[in-house]
């Protein structure tokens, strides 16, 4: 495996060089950039909030980027070191290497790339590889990419790969074709329509060799060695209203996320909006049903994922808001969501001199129905077909159910004020995992103030509360932050768990933190406890476990 | 094994130090196709202003601190405008779960920025964004003469002063 990577590097930085040493031209127009992360945690043990002892005491996550750019030719590679990976990330990270690389050229209509890649198709539902660095999350492609654009308004894409496993591949082979089909700019270049569409499509399929899993003692599954799915999209927009939407469909495809049952998959997202100055709607359903699809049959945990499922609620940013966070069920969920954003007008009589932001949102979530597929005798039994379910009926069981509201408003040149109020219901026995815990019913206020002492110096005081009688209890949160623009912030907060039902873990988290920031370099400390929690970020959650420590982090671009 | 990997590296570490020796001193925009608004495709070299500097400032929608930003920036963003000529490109780099509620905050909040959707992060890797929000000052040919991350309340002031700057030909630091 490393002798082939060495191969491949080799043969990139090839590529990279041969012609710049032939041509002194291509040298010439040659850049360099790059960035540079790094995460260390320094940890002192708590047995009271559960902070584990780490050995190491010390752990560290750090990675580079480097791009090199010469006119259509690109290429780059992300050096990675987990030494040890900190808490809270997979340990299969540990280690130091070079796990992305590609070289990529294009011309007016060709775009080729080799090496590991990105990619989206659609709303990713069918496909999407992608990284969130900070949840240690990466399914990124290895092998080649074609982007064709044979005229205006059309965009074919193909690529063939394996996903990114920690440090190594997955057993899985994934396929994939796309086209994008934008019918104003191909058949009405003089733009007299006022209705724009837009089309597209996908096929993507999946190839693992066949492994022994067996449904009973005599019942070795037949599985299938290739698993399809196709895509139809589209997107129709005229003046102010845009309406989208897309379906998938799978194949069979027996896994672990599905019990090995032999049901297809699909899935479907459609949403509708109004904007206009000061006004914008959302409205937006999705169902899915059995959509897990991964590059390796057995694997679980949210690793290898050939697609994206995004989840249809508010990616709430508070901490206290952010403790009990969504993510979809791929087996199966109902959801339904709607935002509305409106701006008071500046110099209103309700909306004062500057005006006043609102914003509403409301999701809901609920389980499918499952019926008795027929021929079989229960439920989502392995080896079976699994169940049978009615596109457009809810289940019965409430997975998770949001309604926030958020009003922002300056009232002065130096003061602006945001407060909110979230109810949340959210089913940690489905979410989290934990069978006969009682839903959560949370209700969380919000208020963040701002005030600016003079052209550079500002003050932020934050204030969280959340009630709830199950899970940890009440929980209230005090933050205070003091900037000098544009390099120095200082913060310190706490947040207690007052309301515990358990009165000797009544804890604090008290923290401090520090800031640098010189352009685009930043350095921060932050010193305390931190609870346990789930960390989300682009939709993807990681459990952050409780901690007690000094956190450093240092980014910077070049 | 690892030596050798990490030779290779360095070669073109110096491969590239020594290409950029030679070559202006800006970087000029990388092409990346992403989307309009609209749901267009758009390539990120054809980003212009008619030869007026341009602020690319990359943000999401679960971002306090850049909806603060592009908040705060709205409020005088006219007299920016009017006094400077600047263009606000707001990238934003939400993800499928969010791109269609991107539209509809933007006019909600009156913002009356050019807005650009990097739903995969394409851009965002391109232009080597770690954290966000990152901002990056464009000058007429756009190249990037200036960038910062993370905000604060006040920074906007330096921002418009670097576009000042620019303006009068004025080197920036």
């Amino acid at each position: 495996m490393k002798t082939k990577s060495l191969i491949f590097v080799s043969a990139a930085l090839l590529l990279l060089i041969s012609p710049a040493l032939r041509a002194q031209s291509f040298l010439e127009g040659g850049r360099v950039t790059g960035n540079f992360q790094m995460d260390a945690q320094i940890y002192r043990p708590d047995s009271a909030i559960g902070a584990a002892k780490v050995d190491e005491k010390m752990l560290m996550n750090s990675f580079a980027n480097l791009l090199y750019t010469n006119g259509n030719f690109s290429a780059g590679m992300r050096v990675e070191s987990y030494l040890n990976p900190i808490q809270g990330y997979d340990p299969r990270y540990k280690g130091n290497g070079i796990p992305f690389w590609y070289g990529s050229w294009k011309n007016d209509q060709f775009e080729i790339t080799v090496g590991n890649f990105y990619e989206q198709f659609g709303s990713g539902m069918v496909l999407r590889s992608y990284e969130e660095r900070n949840l240690g999350y990466d399914n990124a492609i290895k092998g080649a990419k074609v982007r064709f654009t044979p005229t205006d308004g059309v965009v074919l894409k193909g690529l063939i790969g394996t996903q990114r496993y920690f440090w190594d591949q997955g057993p899985g082979i994934v396929r994939g074709l796309d086209g994008d089909f934008a019918l104003n700019d191909i058949f009405d270049k003089n733009g007299t329509i006022g209705t724009r569409v837009t089309l597209g499509g996908s096929f993507v399929s999946k190839f693992q060799e066949n492994e022994e899993v067996f449904a009973g003692p005599d019942n070795m599954l037949i599985l299938p060695q290739n698993v399809g799915a196709w895509a139809a999209r589209f997107n129709v927009s005229k003046g102010k209203f845009m309406l989208d939407g897309e379906y998938v469909n799978k194949m069979n495809d027996p896994s672990a996320a599905n019990n090995f049952i032999y049901k297809n998959g699909e899935s479907m997202l459609l949403q509708a909006t109004y904007t206009t100055k000061g006004l914008g709607v959302v409205l937006s359903g999705k169902r899915t049903d059995n959509m897990s699809f991964k590059s390796k049959r057995s694997e679980e945990g949210s690793v290898l994922d050939i697609n994206y499922l995004p989840a249809l609620t508010r990616q709430h940013t508070y901490s206290l808001a952010a403790m009990y966070p969504y993510a979809t069920q791929p087996n199966g969920e109902m959801a339904l969501q709607g935002q509305l954003n409106y701006k008071l007008k500046r110099g209103s009589k309700i909306g004062g001199k500057y005006g006043t932001d609102i914003a509403l949102n409301y999701s809901r979530i609920t389980s499918i129905k499952r019926e008795v597929a027929e021929g079989d005798t229960a439920i989502g039994k392995r080896g079976t077909k699994g169940y049978s379910s009615p596109f457009l009926a809810f289940g019965d069981e409430l997975y998770f159910r949001d309604f926030n509201i958020e009003i922002q408003r300056r009232f002065s040149k130096d003061f602006r004020l945001l407060i909110s109020y979230i109810n949340l219901k959210y089913n940690i026995a489905v979410i989290e995992g934990h069978p006969g815990e009682p839903e959560v019913n949370a209700n969380i206020f919000i208020a963040d103030g701002t005030y600016r002492l003079n052209d550079k110096n500002a003050v932020k005081v934050e204030y969280q509360h959340l009630l709830t009688k199950e899970d940890d209890g009440d929980w209230m949160q005090l933050l205070v932050e003091y900037t000098i623009a544009p390099k120095w912030f200082f913060t310190v907060a706490d947040q207690y768990n007052y309301g515990n039902s358990d009165k000797d873990r009544r804890f604090h988290y008290p923290t401090v933190s520090a800031g640098y920031t010189a352009g685009s370099n930043r350095l921060s400390f932050t010193y305390g406890k931190q609870r346990e929690g789930i960390l989300c970020v682009g939709g993807v959650c990681r459990n952050v476990p409780a901690a007690n420590g000094l956190t450093i982090t240092l980014t910077s671009t070049f | 094994m690892k030596k050798a990997l990490f030779l290779s590296l360095l070669l073109a570490v110096s491969i590239g130090l020594f290409a950029q020796e030679s070559g202006a001193k800006q970087t000029k925009i990388p092409s990346v196709n992403i989307k309009t608004l609209d749901g267009k495709a758009f390539n990120t070299a054809n980003l212009t202003n008619d030869g007026k500097p341009i602020i690319l400032s990359f943000w999401a929608l679960w971002c306090k601190p850049c909806i603060n930003e592009l908040t705060t920036i709205a409020d005088v963003y006219d007299d920016w405008v009017e006094e400077t000529g600047v263009k606000l490109v707001a990238v934003s780099i939400d993800d499928a779960r969010s791109t269609s509620k991107v539209g509809p905050l933007v006019n909600g909040k009156g913002w009356e920025y050019e807005v650009l959707l990097d739903a995969n992060g394409d851009f965002k890797r391109a232009m080597n964004v770690n954290m966000i929000p990152h901002t990056f000052l464009l000058n007429g040919n756009g190249e990037v003469v200036w960038q910062h991350t993370s905000f604060s309340e006040g920074s906007e002031l330096q921002l418009i002063e670097m576009v000042r700057k620019l303006n009068r030909g004025e080197s920036i630091e």
